[in-house]
């Protein structure tokens, strides 16, 4: 219990320091607060769709019907955090750029993973039979996953970037965060990794009581 | 698991073999692609008319004209064994290597004719420059076996499904993306007229991507196939 409170407390303090200590990048401005909540939606997104897939890896190892609940959730978890992502990127871009969509690099890949992960809930949807929806959903999401470089070689080749990385990092990758902007950005990174991990827990806790409920039912 | 390659090959040429035969017999999968095709592109035609349209333009409209009459016809190699309920009879007579192997060759068979009979009409109904055709029919048929070695796989997925229809071309078009982006662009620049070294680069994509999406459907290939 203790550490939902030290949770919530830390979460009300990163957002009164986000909005208070001067904009994280002087050229964007005001605007630019969003990177306290952007990359970190967009780092969960990454992390519970790696950890789908190995989810998935696992389930067609050892045929364990909880590793693919656990897939199913995990990349359940990834999507509403890659809306989150894409929205508050979307908003970030009217702002700066003028238009909330111009397909750079960032967001085609983003709306790609949006794309594949839709898929892979369509064809969970799709297939009755547990077993049969386990093996099918897990060979498709290490399928999409194995793409995914080739987007990544592709995309920037055909679109140019308009992405404000000298915010995050320089050329020679060193980190040009002022000690408070970097303090409020890897709290709030660490805070997000923390309420992802409590959901996903949840989200386990929900799938156990279905099963046993299912149990008693036959 | 084969015992030696000349086993695996052979077999694979008995599921092609028949699986081509069948299709002789209805010729199902080919007259709905090809139809497809012909709307799709009468369609294009009809609306942009002959005038010379940009490359860009014209590359785009042809690659989407071919990835929805691929998307049209490809499922059915395994959607029939499924609805004939014959696939279980072919599950016990070889391994599922051979019948990746014999499943790809013949959508790799169906997307050659689509494409021997599409391509021209396109020339002809568009009024495309044909002053680089073998540059073209190099990247088409790179893009092809692409298109074939990423969507095999997921037909043997949507064949074990209970709703097909719209789920086939609902998991290819993520997988299918980059290479689609590729084609489109290496498209537009042998209608210009370029060199085969200008599009060098794209040629290395699309084979890089046909051979890992064929490696990567071999390895998952057993666990759809034997659920």
């Amino acid at each position: 219990m203790w550490w939902k409170w030290s949770l919530f407390i830390a979460m009300g303090l990163v957002i009164v320091f986000s909005f208070t200590t001067p904009a994280p990048q002087q050229q964007i401005g005001e605007a630019s607060r969003v990177f306290y909540y952007h990359i970190p939606q967009a780092w969960i997104c990454v992390l519970a769709f790696m950890m789908s897939m190995i989810f998935s890896i696992r389930y067609l190892k050892n045929r364990r019907i909880e590793e693919d609940d656990r897939a199913a959730d995990a990349a359940r978890l990834g999507f509403i955090f890659c809306i989150l992502a894409t929205v508050t990127g979307s908003i970030f871009a009217k702002v700066t750029w003028g238009s909330f969509w111009n397909w750079d690099p960032r967001e085609s890949s983003i709306f790609i993973l949006l794309l594949i992960y839709g898929a892979y809930f369509a064809l969970r949807g799709a297939v009755e039979v547990e077993e049969r929806r386990a093996a099918l959903s897990s060979v498709y999401s290490i399928f999409a996953f194995i793409t995914v470089p080739f987007l990544i070689f592709v995309i920037p080749r055909i679109t140019p970037s308009l992405h404000p990385e000298d915010s995050i990092v320089t050329e020679n990758m060193k980190f040009t965060m002022g000690p408070a902007v970097r303090t409020i950005f890897f709290s709030s990174l660490a805070l997000f990794t923390v309420v992802y991990f409590w959901m996903f827990s949840l989200a386990r806790r929900v799938r156990i009581i279905e099963r046993s409920r299912m149990e008693i039912e036959e | 698991m084969p015992q030696n390659s000349f086993g695996l090959i052979s077999k694979a040429a008995a599921v092609y073999a028949k699986d081509l035969r069948l299709e002789l017999r209805t010729k199902y999968a080919l007259n709905a692609i090809l139809m497809f095709g012909i709307t799709t592109l009468t369609v294009v035609s009809f609306s942009v008319g002959q005038s010379g349209l940009p490359p860009k333009l014209l590359s785009s409209l042809f690659w989407i004209v071919m990835f929805f009459s691929a998307m049209s016809g490809l499922a059915q190699v395994f959607v029939r064994e499924e609805e004939s309920g014959t696939a279980l009879a072919l599950k016990l007579t070889t391994d599922p290597d051979a019948i990746y192997w014999g499943k790809l060759g013949f959508n790799l068979t169906l997307l050659t004719i689509m494409t021997v009979i599409i391509a021209p009409i396109f020339f002809i109904f568009t009024d495309a420059p044909t002053d680089n055709l073998v540059l073209f029919a190099l990247v088409l048929f790179l893009g092809m076996i692409g298109l074939c070695g990423a969507t095999t796989i997921v037909a043997a997925i949507i064949a074990r499904a209970s709703v097909k229809g719209a789920l086939f071309a609902v998991l290819s078009f993520p997988l299918l993306l980059p290479l689609l982006l590729v084609l489109v662009k290496a498209t537009e620049k042998v209608l210009l007229g370029v060199s085969f070294s200008s599009v060098a680069t794209e040629l290395q994509f699309l084979v890089a991507f046909a051979v890992v999406m064929i490696v990567g459907s071999v390895m998952l290939f057993k666990f759809v196939w034997l659920d």
